[in-house]
């Protein structure tokens, strides 16, 4: 069992309801199937047609393995000004 | 650059910018001789332009349509009680230039829109986004990028912060990333609520859009690393701090490696904003998403076009044959003029505009608007399909 911790910001930790998530999965995932696993679970995250996923502090392009213990966060659009 | 002079009483004001060695009278001087668009005077506009007009940029042009309101105080500094119920680009013209009288004010009491956006945005050098909406933030980039302007960006949501310069050419003059490398298509506007709907914490635009002046000084005079491939995001609840390395993304529809969108768009419809309110689809005709499900299953000869964009097409499509809006002309062959043509996009605006179009320029007689687009469909039809 691989456990990835993503820190979630603005409408993606409402969406979630909490500011950290632990998400557990049977095998290593690449940066984009974590988002998509993550958008199939929470139907409003699968609303964001972009969601920006970082990966030890770079904007992952999707195709990278992810180590449990790298830095992950999702972090949403917002607009307010 | 030397024809640019300063008054005794000018450099008596600048006077701690003088004495940085790498600042010194020359970036005063660039300063001076430039042209800086602030979009929207509110919480970010506010620090943006009091520490534009304080630092000395010449040309400062402000654009907003709205009135200052009793709820804009506990954030947006420029303003004091007395200016309630004024049009913002006055009250904040009034308040910098007695803050600053060497330097020009240009005001644009107006909403920036597509019709707008490329007239005003083409005579600065650098515009500094402050606005509280998508339609208008993904306006402003585009128009940048169409224009070749450097961007600099800050956005806020309660206790949290963005900001990049977008945009931005560096020394070998190669543009960095912008704000459709990274966020290519807006969120559903249901979604992620605005400063009036989710609220923010008043000091966080104070902090944000300070950086934002702080990064459109370091553009216009060379002075320091521009945050351009950089991201920055703040969190002032727990104080965390991020910087993250962007790119740009070979697929951006404006300069990515086969760019589909050469002019402006429509951000409302593009951002979801105001649909089923108004009767943008009057006067073409239309069918209902069921009526296009019998169409379907009858196995009837029609063709159906999708008038959106390739990367709108990657997120959900009906296996239409894609023709983008802007492109439509180029594609006037693969259009029967026999068989029932029905065209849809997004919500149905863009879909009727293309029907209104077809018919006026070229005489077509068969083509049906798609009602309330694909996204009807989605709520309608197949639920599976991915709404954005």
């Amino acid at each position: 069992m691989i456990t990835y911790q993503i820190r979630l910001f603005g409408i993606a930790r409402e969406i979630v309801g909490q500011s950290w998530l632990a998400w557990e999965t049977e095998k290593p995932l690449r940066a984009g199937e974590l988002q998509a696993a993550l958008q199939a679970h929470y139907p409003d995250l699968g609303r964001l047609a972009s969601l920006l996923l970082a990966v030890n502090a770079e904007y992952a392009q999707g195709d990278e393995w992810l180590q449990p213990e790298d830095e992950l966060a999702l972090i949403p659009p917002v607009s307010g000004g | 650059m030397e024809n640019i002079t300063f008054s005794k009483a000018e450099l008596e004001r600048y006077s701690r910018h003088l004495i940085i060695p790498e600042f010194n009278i020359e970036g005063q001087r660039k300063l001076k001789a430039a042209r800086v668009l602030v979009v929207g005077s509110g919480g970010l506009g506010s620090p943006l332009l009091l520490y534009l007009a304080a630092a000395g940029v010449g040309t400062l042009g402000i654009v907003d349509f709205d009135v200052v309101d009793e709820s804009n105080l506990q954030r947006q500094v420029l303003f004091g009680r007395e200016d309630v119920g004024r049009p913002k680009v006055e009250a904040a013209r009034d308040r910098l230039q007695s803050l600053n009288p060497h330097i020009q004010i240009l005001t644009y009491n107006t909403p920036l829109t597509s019709d707008n956006a490329l007239d005003i945005i083409k005579d600065f050098d650098v515009v500094a986004d402050g606005t509280d909406n998508f339609p208008t933030r993904y306006l402003v980039n585009d128009a940048c990028v169409l224009l070749d302007k450097p961007n600099v960006y800050a956005s806020i949501f309660r206790f949290e912060g963005q900001a990049s310069v977008f945009n931005f050419r560096n020394a070998k003059g190669e543009p960095g990333p912008n704000y459709r490398d990274l966020y290519p298509t807006p969120p559903p506007p249901d979604l992620v609520p605005s400063c009036a709907e989710g609220g923010v914490i008043g000091v966080l635009p104070g902090i944000m859009g300070s950086l934002q002046a702080n990064e459109v000084i370091k553009v216009i005079t060379g002075v320091g690393e521009p945050l351009s491939g950089r991201f920055f995001l703040f969190d002032a609840a727990s104080f965390e701090t991020r910087i993250l390395k962007i790119r740009r993304n070979p697929k951006n529809p404006l300069n990515g490696e086969h760019p589909t969108q050469t002019g402006l768009i429509d951000y409302q419809d593009f951002c979801g904003v105001g649909q089923a309110d108004e009767s943008p689809q009057g006067q073409v005709k239309s069918i209902t998403v069921q009526e296009l499900q019998k169409l379907r299953e009858s196995q009837a000869d029609f063709q159906l076009i999708d008038v959106r964009e390739p990367y709108e097409y990657e997120i959900a499509h009906l296996q239409g044959d894609l023709m983008p809006l802007g492109q439509l002309d180029a594609h006037l062959d693969k259009i029967s003029s026999s068989k029932q043509v029905v065209v849809h996009c997004r919500s149905g605006k863009r879909s009727a505009e293309a029907i209104r179009h077809l018919e006026q320029k070229y005489g077509f007689a068969n083509l049906y608007n798609l009602e309330g687009g694909i996204l009807a469909w989605a709520d309608q039809i197949d639920p599976s399909l991915a709404k954005y």
